[in-house]
């Protein structure tokens, strides 16, 4: 449930496939974007689940299923 | 809210320590907000120059009730923020050697640090004190600690401030770690009188005044904002504006609400300025683009001898309004700057001052002008810095070298790495260039072991090859390509992993694996094969320049196996 709406907040921001898209996949290496952009992609998340994380807590996150846990960590 | 003219710039070189010079700024311009604090879409505080000193003073009288005396070391591991610049005024008004640690480490190696500077007080928050294993030497006190943790807060202040402690020109202000995860730390031991110089060359060229507005973006450990984002503004009476939370929509909501008018960023960041601005440029429809082109064309002819912010900003209002409209400058430094990338903003009206430095002398070696304004180099030398080209070749091209009142004294603890880095009193900075006709510096390449990402993050290859341990291979280390083969060029530097012994698919598999892990800056792009044992001192540390050398003679870049 969580990780759908996060695959389309990133397709829409990335314009990607949503089905090149694999909970474990490195985003960066797939979205091929920086460190920036990530960010980005953050705050489309905290907007979707009306949540705040912290920038330090997603450092070393890497995939969709690991932004997902910490969504449901915070909910 | 315009830029009010400096009454008269403070006479920075007739002082003698930091803490002297800023303790007389902030009275002189006790009431300008010279600190702003945003977190999120809402302001989390402002101060004047008046209550900063307050406030410092109480954090000074603190250290000193600690038993911080003159040359003691206080270091600060903080996120861009007030207390940043309330603990280092605090520290350096008690006469304390400042050693600013950058946030942006992971724990591991800010206590790596840490364990290295030895500090008599550690100043930071809750969220990067939470990332560490064992408690620093020395007192902690953490900022922003929930209720209930069983910390030092460090908004336990006393009401009273602190005695002034006065420093002498050639004492250490400052140690700032160039690097030193992974090998020994070099940590810069910066005297007052660097940063003195440094403070009246720059603010020559490029004045402050009350009413400016900076935004600190750039971690304030970094040579750059230490200067334009804390000591450069508060001398002038400008404020510095902080966003707790760095994403590129808060960047832009904060540079609109507190109408930013100068930043210094990496050319990431103006990467991802480029980006918005395309995205709103691709989303006009045809005639309007045609417009937006033409204006952008007209402004660029306009502003072909200076750059002129009341006409670029009203002829390209829309693209203005996007930074907050004030936007007057962006200085550009800590990695290699496109120079495309660089015009791109220069015709749209901002001017992107590119500049180059090392913490090893302070800030800034050379930097542009606006009048005209060049994108294509890294400026001219500095006023009171001396800079030669060492062992040039035909083309002019050579190491480039410093001297003069803004270098180090030397790196902290590590003396053969000190001798190893100066030659007859030089600074040999390890980055190959030439002057042009008009005195103007241009890098062509570089000549250390390291790479810089367009972050501005120096990697040196010894750290990365600490990653890759455990992987079946008799001996390996890391090499940044262009030092093995040197090549006219500061883009696209890439890493290479060395292995001793057969490099099998499995092996590479392996190698794959862990370099995925790595955060893509510190990834290896490719395998080099080698058969030797790897030359090593009689305590196994490993002999680079050796090892590089035999590389050179027997492989070529056509050898390195991509990964």
């Amino acid at each position: 449930m969580i990780l759908d709406t996060l695959k389309k907040l990133a397709v829409q921001r990335f314009g990607v496939k949503a089905e090149a898209l694999a909970p474990n996949d490195d985003l960066f290496e797939v979205l091929g974007i920086d460190s920036l952009q990530a960010l980005d992609l953050l705050t489309d998340l905290e907007d979707a689940f009306d949540v705040e994380i912290p920038d330090y807590e997603v450092q070393g996150v890497n995939t969709l299923g690991g932004l997902a846990e910490l969504i449901e960590a915070r909910r | 809210m315009n830029a009010r003219p400096a009454a008269e710039r403070m006479h920075v070189a007739g002082y003698a320590c930091l803490g002297e010079l800023l303790r007389d700024a902030l009275v002189v311009h006790k009431a300008e907000t010279v600190l702003i604090e945003a977190s999120r879409k809402r302001e989390a505080g402002r101060w004047t120059g008046w209550e900063v000193k307050l406030l410092g003073e109480r954090v000074a009288a603190r250290l000193q009730d600690a038993g911080v005396g003159p040359g003691d070391r206080v270091a600060i591991v903080l996120s861009n923020q007030s207390k940043w610049l309330i603990s280092a005024y605090g520290a350096l008004f008690a006469g304390a050697v400042l050693v600013p640690i950058d946030h942006k480490l992971t724990g591991p190696e800010q206590e790596a640090l840490l364990a290295h500077a030895q500090p008599s007080v550690v100043i930071t928050e809750f969220a990067i004190w939470r990332t560490w294993d064992a408690a620093p030497a020395g007192q902690v006190w953490v900022a922003e600690a929930p209720k209930g943790a069983d910390v030092d807060r460090w908004e336990s202040l006393p009401e009273h401030g602190g005695t002034f402690v006065p420093r002498d020109r050639e004492d250490t202000a400052t140690i700032v770690y160039s690097s030193g995860t992974g090998g020994t730390p070099k940590g810069c031991m910066l005297p007052h009188r660097a940063y003195l110089a440094q403070l009246d060359a720059l603010l020559g060229r490029f004045p402050l005044a009350p009413g400016d507005r900076y935004f600190s973006i750039l971690p304030t450990n970094h040579a750059i904002d230490f200067m334009v984002g804390f000591v450069g503004p508060f001398v002038c009476g400008a404020t510095v504006v902080h966003q707790r939370t760095l994403r590129p929509e808060l960047l832009r909501w904060t540079m609109k609400r507190y109408r930013i008018t100068h930043m210094a960023v990496v050319p990431l960041v103006l990467e991802a300025f480029k980006r918005a601005i395309d995205e709103k440029l691709d989303a006009l429809s045809g005639w309007r683009r045609s417009l937006a082109d033409t204006l952008i064309a007209a402004n660029a002819r306009l502003t072909e001898r200076r750059p002129r912010h009341a006409v670029s900003s009203r002829l390209l209002k829309p693209v203005h309004d996007a930074f907050g409209g004030e936007l007057r400058l962006l200085f550009c430094g800590g990695a290699y700057t496109d120079r495309k990338l660089a015009e791109f903003f220069y015709d749209l009206g901002i001017p992107v001052v590119i500049g180059y430095g090392t913490t090893e002398a302070c800030t800034v070696i050379t930097v542009n002008r606006t009048d005209p304004w060049r994108g294509d180099s890294v400026g001219d030398v500095l006023p009171g810095v001396e800079v030669r080209i060492h062992d040039a070749d035909a083309d002019g091209v050579g190491e480039v070298h410093v001297r003069g009142p803004t270098l180090m004294s030397g790196y902290l603890d590590a003396p053969e790495l000190t001798e190893a880095a100066f030659l007859d009193g030089w600074y040999r900075t390890g980055d190959l260039g030439h002057f042009d006709a008009a005195g103007h510096l241009h890098l062509v390449g570089r000549q250390k072991d390291m790479i810089v990402t367009a972050g501005g993050k120096n990697i040196y290859p010894d750290d990365v090859a600490f990653a890759f341990r455990g992987v079946e291979a008799e001996e390996l280390t890391v090499f940044a390509e262009n030092y093995l083969w040197p090549e006219r060029t500061m883009q696209d530097e890439r890493l290479l992993l060395v292995v001793r012994g057969e490099v099998t698919g499995a092996l590479l598999g392996e190698i794959a694996e862990k370099n995925r892990r790595l955060p893509d800056f510190k990834r290896v792009s490719g395998v080099l094969r080698w058969e030797e044992e790897f030359p090593r001192t009689a305590s196994m540390k490993l002999k680079r320049h050796v090892l590089a050398d035999a590389l050179r003679a027997g492989r070529t870049r056509a050898d390195v196996v991509p990964l």
